[in-house]
């Protein structure tokens, strides 16, 4: 039997590491697309950053065995995954469940409400992380389905499974 | 029957277009500078992004209101003079103020505009709902939430103009316009700059056995235990120890949102005209379930039917609501 990718994800002790590691290397080229591909899509994110595109953001999905570093600098995006344990000095962390963070980045969510519930967890330079709610928030459409058009049938199927998986 | 308008709130374009898809008969907004009550990072409209908003909420049938609710310090009226200025260029549907000064300005600038009182300029008699109407020709007042039904009822007889209630969302109780207490601890005025608790100085911190701290410059305002529900950072809404309540206490108020879903029909039965949905700041997910909610309640009511309206306590601060003094003027 397979594992889930619930189990998959949630994998702790000695691998952890090496796990973390290989994960990074695995999803980077398609972080890499991803974020480019926002970025020529939704030009306007960027104005509503105002003098936050250079701040490091560590957007922490409690289950994965990654966190996702990303700087919003139209002129240099960046947008990678990194072992915990060598995450960058954020400007700010945004903290939680994996679909409750790619559903806030879709506005399926409100962040306020998933404070409230402490289901989310902010630390660091508030403003920044406001700023960056309310540009995603403005964007119209499914990040996440755009995300998973890119690879097609393939990425839909992925998408689908990631939210039967983790049900909200 | 009053027309029971729903008045729902859009902090960014893509908000705007949610509310008004959702059903909104007004949305109200504000542009990317002090010269409105939600003044926060990365909210609001440019010129342009207003101007585009417009004729989306036009072609559809929903008017847009334009907020200009803060007051401008002395000697820098131009910024109100200029929003007011594009405001009326663009197109919008009425202005949302509470200055005297700039109420004037619009009344004398741009007389074919509609002036509506907002509830920053905590006008709650008929005394002086009438004084804005006379001087100003103000159409509608936003009615501070300290008010009765019964109280509602009464002041409706004695004013000429339309009535707009809060009906969900934000639950400040303090007198509003006069609130201090940001600009107390910040520098920044809610009332003149627009912010309350300004983000760039919240800090929230996670301590290792789970409960968080939330400060405003560097002042403790709560600590919230690892399974209790949070609230919004603001110096109302915080939980104070004191040498005779070492447990701490809400010196002010508690984290709660409004929610009148349960009284509608009461309120539009006391004369309110128009039904206002808090929340500028939150986002398009807030947005289009509860204005979808309140669309659905007030067609029910219009129509004869009973309201089934969906539960709506997950989107409330500290995840609890109340009817507030609408109910009783003991609510606490």
């Amino acid at each position: 039997m397979s594992a889930s990718p619930d189990t998959f994800f949630r994998a702790t002790g000695p691998a952890m590491p090496v796990l973390a590691r290989l994960s990074c290397l695995i999803v980077q080229p398609v972080l890499n697309r991803v974020v480019r591909r926002i970025a020529r899509q939704h030009p306007s994110l960027f104005a509503r950053l105002g003098p936050h595109q250079g701040t490091d953001f560590v957007i922490d999905p409690v289950e994965l065995p990654f966190a996702l570093h990303l700087r919003p600098d139209p002129q240099a995006l960046l947008f990678r995954a990194v072992p915990r344990d060598a995450a960058p000095e954020a400007g700010a962390t945004i903290r939680g469940k994996f679909m409750l963070l790619l559903e806030l980045i879709d506005s399926e969510e409100d962040g306020d409400a998933a404070f409230f519930s402490r289901d989310l967890e902010v630390t660091g330079d508030t403003e920044a992380v406001v700023r960056l709610r309310n540009a995603l928030d403005d964007v119209d459409g499914s990040i996440a389905e755009e995300t998973a058009e890119m690879f097609g049938p393939a990425g839909r199927a992925i998408l689908a499974r990631l939210r039967r998986a983790y049900p909200t | 029957m009053s027309l029971a308008e729903l008045i729902c709130p859009a902090g960014t374009p893509a908000a705007l277009r949610t509310a008004v898809d959702a059903g909104a008969d007004a949305v109200y907004c504000g542009f990317q500078d002090a010269t409105n009550a939600r003044n926060f990072p990365g909210l609001n409209f440019t010129p342009d992004e207003l101007a585009a908003s417009v004729v989306y909420a036009h072609e559809r049938g929903a008017k847009v209101l334009l907020a200009l609710n803060t007051y401008p310090p002395a000697g820098k009226v131009d910024l109100w003079r200029q929003a007011a200025d594009t405001g009326a260029r663009l197109g919008v549907d009425a202005f949302i103020v509470a200055d005297m000064g700039v109420a004037d300005y619009i009344a004398r600038s741009h007389p074919g505009s509609r002036l509506h009182l907002s509830v920053q300029a905590a006008a709650s008699s008929p005394e002086a709902i009438r004084y804005y109407c006379e001087n100003f020709g103000v159409k509608r007042v936003v009615l501070p939430r300290i008010l009765t039904i019964p109280e509602i009822r009464e002041i409706r007889k004695e004013i000429p103009c339309e009535i707009e209630t809060f009906i969900f969302g934000n639950h400040g109780l303090m007198v509003e316009g006069r609130c201090s207490l940001t600009n107390y601890l910040t520098g920044q005025s809610t009332n003149m700059d627009g912010v309350c608790s300004p983000a760039s100085d919240v800090e929230y911190k996670r301590h290792e056995d789970g409960s968080m701290s939330s400060q405003l410059a560097g002042f403790t305002i709560d600590c919230f235990g690892s399974d209790e529900k949070a609230g919004y950072p603001t110096i109302c809404k915080g939980r104070y120890t004191a040498s005779h309540r070492p447990e701490g206490y809400y010196a002010f108020e508690e984290p709660i949102s409004l929610n009148l879903s349960r009284l509608l029909p009461d309120l539009i039965d006391a004369g309110v005209h128009a039904f206002k949905i808090e929340g500028r700041q939150r986002s398009k997910s807030y947005v289009r379930g509860v204005v979808s909610t309140f669309r659905q309640a007030v067609d029910d009511i219009r129509a004869g039917r009973a309201a089934n309206i969906a539960d709506l306590v997950a989107l409330t601060e500290g995840q609890k609501q109340t009817q507030g003094a609408f109910e009783t003027k003991k609510w606490r």
